[in-house]
Parts: C-alpha cells; sequence; structure tokens
C-alpha cells in the first residue's frame, strides 16, 4: 500500500477512536451536555418571547441559531484548545515522530472534531424540536441545506481553527481567542435578531463566520417567511457561500503553511521545557 | 585526540555499515557555542552509549540526528541522509524514545500500538516486516497484562516501557533512547537490558542512548561516547575507557581493628610493602581498579577545570 494511504487509513481510524473515546468520557460529555441544557431551559422559560415583528416564538429562531455557533466554535475553538493541549502533553511531536504520522493526526483531528460537531447539533436539535413549535424538520430540502451549510461550515473553520492553535504560545493565551469569540457570539444575531443592532455592529458580525453558520441554519430549519427578519429580508445563500468559502480558502491557505512551522519547531526539549513551565504554574 | 578511539577515516567509513556519520558538528545558540565539532561514527548493530555531564549538549546532539533540530555547521549522515532532509521513508527507519512523554493518555496500550504500527506497514521488506507483530512486541517490553489498559493508568516505568514499544514498533534500523531506563526497578531493567541486546544482536538495530547510570553504559554498550564541553573527549569500550585512562586501583584493609583505604598506581607493589610491614596484621584486604565511574568523574572533572589540553594528551599517550 502507499505510505500516504496507509496514514489517511489510519487517520480514519484515529478519528473513530478519539470519538468513541469523548463519547464515553464522564467529564467530556458532561461539556457537551451542560451548555446546550442550560440553553434550553432558559430559552424554554421564554418561550412566550417573540421575534420582534413576527408571531414566531424567539426560542425556536434561536435553536438553529445555535446550532450554527456550535459548529463555528467546535471548529475554531475546540479544535485550537485540543491542538495546543496536545501539543504541550507531546502528542503532535509523537506524530512527528511518526512516518506520515501528521498526516494521519489530521485527518483523524478533522474526523474527530466533524464527529463532535454533529453530536453537539443533535444534542440542541433533538431536545429543541420537542420543546418548541416552528421548525420545519420535515421537508428534505431543510435537511440539504442543513448538510452543505454544516459542510461549508466545517471546511471554512476547521482550518483556521488548526491555524489558531498552532499560532497560540499556549493554554493560558486562550483566552484572546474566548473572549472575542464570545463578543461575536454575542453580536451575531444567534439569540436575537441581528436587525436589533446598530448597523456598525452587524458589519463587524458579517466578517465573520459565526454569523453565516447561524444564517444558514435558520434557512434550513425555519420557515421561508422567516427571511423577513434577516438583513435585506432574505437568507442570502450566495452570500453565504461567499464568506464562508473565503474563510476556507484562507484557512486551507494558512493551515499547511502554519502547521509545518509549528511541527518543525517540536522537539523532545520544546515539549520538556513547556512542561517544566507548566509544573512551576501549577507543580500539583 | 580528534583521531583517537574510532577509526582514521577513509573509505571503509563512508561505505556500507555505517549508520551514523557526524563530522564537525557545531550548534551556538545567541552566542553560546554548545556543539563545537562534535565527531563521531556507528556502524551497523553497535551499541552507543553518548554519557556526559548535564548541559553538555547530548540531548541537542539527538535531536540533531533525530531531524528535530536544525544544526548550525557540519556535516550530519544519518542511515545515508542528511536528518535535516529526511522524508518519511527515512522517518520509517528510524525510532525514537524521548525522555519525557505524556502523550495518548485516553488510549489503550494495544490500541495505540495497533494505531502506529499501521503507518509502518507500506514500508516493511521480505527482510523487514513491519511493523512489529503487536502482542508479541507488548510481551516483549513486558506489557502483557496490561494490554487494554489506558495508558494514563500505567505507572512510570511501566509508561517508559510502553514508550520503547512503540519507539521500536515500526522496526527501526537505529533507535534513539534519551534516558531510557528512569524509573525502572532493578527487575524491568535487567529485562530492558536484555532487549536492547535482542535488538542489537538479532535485529541488527543500531541504538544511540544517552544514560546518566554509568553502570548502565558499561552493561549495555559496545562503545561510550564522552560529550563535555561541546566535543567528544573521549571514545572506545567501557574496557578501554576504565582501563586505560585511570591508572590508580583502590587498595582496602584493615589493621588493628580499623579500616584504611589508599589509591595507588601500582596496587601490588603497594600490598607487598603492606604485607612486608604489618604480615599477619593485616586483613580484610581488597584491591579494586578503577571502575568506568572513577575513569568518568576523572577525565570531565579534568576537562571541565579547563585542563582540557592535559587530560586529551593523557588519554591519547595511554591510548596511543
Amino acid at each position: 500500500m502507499n505510505p500516504s494511504m496507509a496514514a489517511v487509513g489510519a487517520g480514519i481510524r484515529r478519528g473513530g477512536i478519539e470519538l468513541r473515546q469523548t463519547l464515553t468520557n464522564v467529564q467530556d460529555m458532561w461539556n457537551y451536555v451542560f451548555l446546550p441544557t442550560v440553553f434550553l431551559v432558559v430559552m424554554y422559560f421564554l418561550r412566550g418571547h417573540k421575534v420582534p415583528g413576527t408571531d414566531f416564538s424567539l426560542g425556536a429562531m434561536s435553536i438553529p441559531s445555535v446550532i450554527g455557533m456550535q459548529v463555528a466554535f467546535g471548529g475554531l475553538v475546540i479544535l485550537a484548545t485540543v491542538l495546543i493541549i496536545e501539543r504541550e502533553d507531546g502528542t503532535l511531536l509523537r506524530a512527528k515522530a511518526t512516518s506520515n504520522g501528521m498526516l494521519g493526526y489530521l485527518v483523524g483531528k478533522v474526523l474527530t472534531v466533524s464527529g463532535m460537531s454533529l453530536v453537539s447539533l443533535a444534542i440542541v436539535l433533538v431536545p429543541g424540536a420537542f420543546l418548541f413549535e416552528g421548525m420545519r424538520l420535515d421537508s428534505l430540502a431543510s435537511w440539504s441545506t442543513l448538510a452543505w451549510v454544516l459542510l461549508l461550515g466545517l471546511v471554512a473553520t476547521i482550518p483556521m481553527g488548526a491555524v489558531i492553535g498552532s499560532l497560540l504560545p499556549g493554554p493560558r493565551s486562550l483566552g484572546f481567542v474566548m473572549v472575542p469569540t464570545m463578543g461575536l457570539v454575542a453580536t451575531s444575531g444567534i439569540f436575537y435578531p441581528i436587525t436589533g443592532f446598530p448597523v456598525w455592529l452587524q458589519w463587524i458580525a458579517q466578517v465573520f463566520p459565526i454569523y453565516w453558520l447561524g444564517l444558514g441554519m435558520r434557512s434550513a430549519l425555519l420557515p421561508a417567511s422567516m427571511a423577513a427578519a434577516e438583513i435585506g429580508g432574505s437568507w442570502r445563500h450566495l452570500e453565504t457561500i461567499g464568506v464562508l468559502g473565503l474563510w476556507a480558502v484562507a484557512g486551507l491557505i494558512l493551515a499547511p503553511i502554519v502547521l509545518r512551522r509549528m511541527a518543525r519547531r517540536e522537539s523532545g526539549s520544546s515539549v520538556a521545557g513547556r512542561r517544566e513551565k507548566a509544573m512551576q504554574r501549577n507543580p500539583f | 585526540m580528534r583521531e583517537l578511539g574510532r577509526l582514521p577515516r577513509n573509505v571503509e567509513d563512508t561505505g556500507e555499515g555505517v549508520v551514523i556519520d557526524v563530522r564537525d558538528l557545531r550548534m551556538r545558540y545567541g552566542s553560546v557555542d554548545v556543539l563545537r565539532g562534535v565527531e563521531f561514527i556507528a556502524r551497523r548493530g553497535e551499541v552507543l552509549d553518548l554519557l556526559g555531564p548535564n548541559g553538555a549538549g547530548k540531548t541537542t546532539t539527538i535531536e540533531i540526528l533525530e531531524g528535530f533540530r536544525m544544526r548550525s555547521a557540519g556535516e550530519v549522515g544519518v542511515l545515508g541522509v542528511d536528518p535535516a532532509r529526511g522524508d518519511e521513508a527515512w522517518r520509517a527507519r528510524v525510532g525514537v524514545v524521548l525522555q519525557s512523554w505524556r502523550d495518548h493518555g485516553k488510549w489503550r496500550v494495544r490500541e495505540l500500538l495497533v494505531h502506529l504500527g499501521r503507518y509502518y506497514a507500506p514500508y516493511g521488506t521480505p527482510g523487514r516486516k513491519r511493523p512489529y507483530d503487536v502482542d508479541e512486541l507488548i510481551e516483549t517490553v513486558g506489557l502483557g497484562e496490561l494490554a487494554g489498559k489506558k495508558i494514563s493508568s500505567l505507572s512510570g516505568g511501566q509508561r517508559r516501557r510502553m514508550d520503547v514499544a512503540i519507539g521500536i514498533v515500526g522496526r527501526p534500523e537505529l533507535l534513539f533512547l534519551d534516558e531510557p531506563t528512569a524509573g525502572f526497578d532493578p527487575h524491568a531493567r535487567r529485562e530492558f537490558y536484555d532487549l536492547v541486546h535482542r535488538l542489537a544482536d538479532l535485529e541488527d538495530t543500531t541504538i544511540l542512548l544517552t544514560t546518566h547510570d554509568l553502570d548502565e553504559a558499561e552493561k549495555l554498550a559496545d562503545r561510550i561516547l564522552i560529550l563535555a564541553g561541546g566535543t567528544i573527549i573521549a571514545d572506545g569500550s567501557a574496557d578501554q575507557l576504565s582501563r586505560r585512562m585511570s591508572t590508580k586501583s583502590e587498595v582496602k584493609w584493615s589493621w588493628d581493628g580499623q579500616s584504611f583505604v589508599h589509591s595507588d598506581a601500582d596496587p601490588t607493589q603497594f600490598v607487598r610493602k603492606l604485607f612486608g610491614q604489618y604480615g599477619e596484621a593485616i586483613s580484610d584486604l581488597e584491591v579494586r581498579p578503577a571502575s568506568l565511574e572513577d575513569s568518568y568523574m576523572s577525565l570531565v572533572r579534568e576537562f571541565e577545570s579547563g585542563r582540557e589540553g592535559r587530560a586529551a594528551r593523557k588519554f591519547e599517550e595511554v591510548v596511543g
């Protein structure tokens, strides 16, 4: 067999193994379930609230928005976090020391993060479908839109997440990503229609993938009439493809360069050095 | 000195059988020279121990050979390839065991070895089947009972054996071991020595290891390289080093209920005199030739106290 194909095959199995590990780990499952549960409970209590200017439940509107946000979050923040942690504990160096190991590692990681996104999606969508009325779940068009938005969203965010994870020096610098991301979530029309925000804020949100993923998911799962509450009164599929596509292209160009640079710097003493630093910070 | 303890550079050295070939290797961090002209050769199936005080540049040297670090100057050939330009096919022939690994804690022992073995399968040849049979490998490193356990649940010594197993799962032609037996109990240590000898003798694996333990170096290595001050200051078998480096032996005896110790370059003469003087009053006589540790300590001490020239000359005299 060709060595690269063997590594891709190993990477696919790796993704499966890691996904199984995370799904059988109590701590990981708690992380998956905790925030969606809080969100669903809050939205349930607010179920009487309507999207301004419509008769549609704010709770039902926010279900697809939150799914979009989770996809963006998984690709950008979770992947970056995993990369930083696995750089610290030597997993990346192990991949580097293995023939074609980096290829297998990345294939595995893409699959793991994609699988985690699917799991998060189900955790919000399944209870959401029972708790809130108004989502279109019975049409093929809904599911095919959901599929392409999800796929495009993963391609737009995973390479960028890898870039962020490679550039950040350590776990303590994750705050530099988390805080602005939280701010973006607040302004991207996830929990409240973006048209209620000042125009300059709308423009900032429209630069980043979170808004577009939320919009794409709403276009998949909400009735066509709800497009009226969006910017320009439309689901703007072309613009969604354009912006997410640009992120994807930028990420796919940058990621190999940045990842290679990061991998080149990994060595036994760099891993040991970081470990020592971590021990000084937190001896227990 | 530079030519001592190794064969002169000739056609033989550059040909078949040379696995590591290092010439005038230099490494500079900022304004500090860590390596200043390291030279040595390793042949197929040889076990080499790189010995030296902390900060002598052992890890830097190994990392350059592993292809994990760029050198400042000099020529390096590892399996006939410059490690700075080693591709994945080259990587498949090299095994690496670093000082500290904490990776893959959620994976199970057998699961991870099977996974990592997959990368090597395309590089197998009729003469060298890759990867190792995983169950055989797990038995070989003594983790048979733990094959289904999570790696994070292994003890320090077990984890180390796991690292060694990962290092050799691709049946490497060259294996780097950085402080391999840290955390081993005496039994595990003995088994590890057997493993190293088996790899070198049966698999023809060339092994370059670093250790602080001189006793270990003596048991494991065909040849010992002492790295101090950024150069190889001695290169030879443990026997050669201890027999030739230190000229003094230690003589112990007791007389009148008291114990005495004396170091002497000519212990035979000394003991003769001792008996001549005190006769039967002497008991518990013990003559111990200088150990490798003694020769190592004196060599490094002399080197570090700035008398490099003298130490080198002395070595040259005894070896030459």
